[in-house]
């Protein structure tokens, strides 16, 4: 029987969209499961999680300031007090950074950046990329627990209505490292590997200026993160948290559009899974139209106004 | 301070990849190899630190005995010597057993600080440098872009979904580099002559086999083929429709 922990990350309370498709993909795996979570509001996002699939939610209650070891420490203690046969965390910036950690406490292997988790006959699968996806591995582990970090937008969030039983444990305080401060993004902001719908722009934008014209189609979805190739990040003319592709971020959006970028093999390693791929590039022969569902070939300068005026039209619409 | 930085060698980002006949590895003929991305940004802040702070920076890989070439390169940028740790049997170690072989050298080493790169560019497992952490009981602070190090500690940011991070951490600590943190330098004639003076030991090690294995190997399912919808500002409808009418995604 397999029981498996999942470290649910929320906000003060409001559970991160991540967070709850990692509780969904703890389901492929069968058996119980079980929420960790730790900070102020995780009563709320306990409930959260037992309204997502999760039997049982251990607060980790007090602790000061968020400290990434002493946080990971208690819930590997955790995890071996229920006996728990696998560990999932969210593929997100604090799920990547615990996940390893909880894993060599655990003394076991971790597969990162999962997109698929299966149960064989007890044999539990972590299907993850290599070479930034040019290859996919189905891996098992020899080790105690199965350890796996889970891709954001990969996997389904299963509103099951149930209720968790909640206990407490308290937290431990002697973490060597302390995170002392956030400078917030803009409220409403989302983030390029969060956001379902991803506008993305490269160098056939012309300049800085001109490629605000995607801050408006973003707009005009509202629920869309701007990216960018590494080439306009190099040229300063948007930040890195923005960039694409091997040596930026992986997203898997339900929409990506890609507007002047010419699909070099390491912007598209960071894209290739997105459902539904849109390219808008001058060029008939650029490489990103092999990879596209729809294409336009046309001045991004002209094609993307207009389509910001189409997608504000069927917003509108509702 | 004895500084450190790890390294790996793994495949050039622009290889293909072609799976073995036994469906369980890659096949790494017409593979070139690189330092990993990230551990350059690693060596080049373990140089800086030496600049700032004083010490020594041994750069320092789990790997073939061809990864010299890659460390010997990252020696001429400014660091002081290189280990490999290697093996006659070397096929690649799972995150777990890297993080492991490389907590008892630095151990051994006695060293105070350990730059990673945040992800190596080959498994992807973002996991080696807390893990390595973890073992040794040290601090660790991921996905770092801006450092502020002193003799005992420091405070590091790193960037998340939610904006950007201001960490506090004790010595000693691994720091695993994101881009952005530095841009790093190229190595002068002076110092790719001066690296072949500079002590590169290839240690050998006791192995951790590994735990994770491979049940099969593949090729990403190809995309359906897709389609040009038009030309211009005029293919704006033709596109909406195709959104909400075939994919669904408006
Ligand atoms: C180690 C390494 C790591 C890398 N990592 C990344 C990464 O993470 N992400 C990444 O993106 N790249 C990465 N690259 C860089 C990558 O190889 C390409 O150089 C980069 O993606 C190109 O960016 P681009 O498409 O914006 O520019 P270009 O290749 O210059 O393409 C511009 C495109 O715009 C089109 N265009 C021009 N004018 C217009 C117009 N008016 N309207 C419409 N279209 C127009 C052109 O036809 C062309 O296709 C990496 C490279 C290396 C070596
Ligand atoms: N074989 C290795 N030898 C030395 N350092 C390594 C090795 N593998 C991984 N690392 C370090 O750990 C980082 C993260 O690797 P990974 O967890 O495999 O993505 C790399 O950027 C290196 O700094």
């Amino acid at each position: 029987m397999t029981t498996t922990l999942v470290f649910v990350e929320h906000n003060d309370g409001t559970c991160r969209r991540a967070a709850l498709e990692c509780l969904g993909a703890a389901a492929s795996l069968g058996g119980d499961v079980v929420a960790v979570l730790c900070g102020p509001g995780s009563a709320d996002a306990a409930a959260r999680a037992g309204a997502h699939g999760a039997a049982k939610a251990v607060v980790l209650a007090g602790g000061d300031a968020f400290s990434p070891d002493a946080v990971a420490k208690d819930i590997a203690a955790v995890a071996q007090d229920l006996g728990a046969t696998a560990f999932l965390a969210a593929a997100t910036s604090r799920g990547k950074d615990l996940a390893p950690r909880v894993a060599a406490h655990l003394d076991s292997v971790l597969f990162s950046d999962c997109t698929a988790l299966s149960n064989e006959g007890g044999a539990l699968h972590a299907t993850r990329p290599w070479l930034a996806g040019k290859a996919i591995a189905h891996c098992t582990s020899d080790g105690p627990v199965f350890c796996a970090t889970t891709r954001v937008n990969s996997f389904p969030v299963n509103e099951t209505g149930g209720a968790a039983e909640v206990s407490e444990r308290p937290a431990s305080t002697d973490g060597k490292v302390k995170v002392t401060g956030l400078a917030a993004k803009e409220s409403g902001k989302l983030d390029v590997a969060e956001a379902p719908v991803v506008v993305s722009g490269g160098r056939g934008l012309k300049d800085p200026e001109t490629f605000a014209i995607l801050d408006e189609l973003a707009a005009a979805f509202g629920n869309a993160a701007v990216g960018a190739s590494r080439a306009v990040v190099d040229a300063g003319w948007r930040p890195h948290s923005e960039q694409v592709g091997q040596t930026g971020k992986v997203v898997s959006p339900n929409l990506y559009i890609a507007v002047g970028i010419s699909g070099a093999i390491q912007h598209v390693a960071g894209m290739k899974t997105s459902g539904t791929i849109v390219a808008i590039n001058k060029d008939a022969d650029a490489p990103i139209f092999k990879l596209a569902d729809y294409g336009i070939v046309g001045d991004a300068l002209e094609v993307v106004p207009a389509l910001t005026e189409a997608i504000k039209a069927v917003k509108a619409q509702g | 301070m004895k500084i450190v930085a790890c390294i790996k060698r793994v495949p050039t980002t622009d290889a293909q990849a072609k799976i073995t006949p036994d469906g369980k590895g890659l096949d790494a003929a017409g593979f070139q190899y690189m330092t990993s991305f990230y551990d350059e940004i690693a060596v080049e802040q373990a140089i800086r630190t030496k600049e700032a702070l004083g010490g020594d920076v041994t750069v320092l890989t789990v790997g073939p005995t061809e990864a010299s070439k890659e460390v010997r390169e990252c020696i001429a940028k400014g660091a002081d010597g290189g280990v490999i740790l290697t093996d006659a049997t070397w096929t690649g170690r799972d995150a777990r057993a890297t993080a492991k072989v490389l907590a008892a050298q630095l151990a051994a080493m006695g060293a105070e600080v350990a730059f990673f790169g945040k992800v190596a560019t080959d498994r992807d497992n973002g996991a080696v440098g807390p893990m390595t952490a973890t073992y040794l009981g040290w601090a660790c602070v991921t996905d770092v872009v801006e450092l502020e190090l002193g003799a005992d500690g420091g405070t590091a940011k790193r960037e998340t979904e939610s904006g950007v991070e201001t960490v506090a951490f004790s010595l000693p600590a691994v720091l695993t580099c994101d881009k952005g943190l530095n841009e790093p330098r190229y190595a002068g004639l002076k110092g790719i002559m001066a690296a072949k003076k500079k002590p590169l030991e290839e240690v050998a090690f006791e192995d951790v086999p590994n735990q994770a294995q491979v049940a099969r190997l593949e090729l990403p399912a190809a995309r359906a083929e897709g389609r040009i919808v038009g030309q211009g500002a005029d293919a704006v409808p033709a596109l909406i429709d195709a959104l909400r009418n075939e994919a669904k995604v408006l």
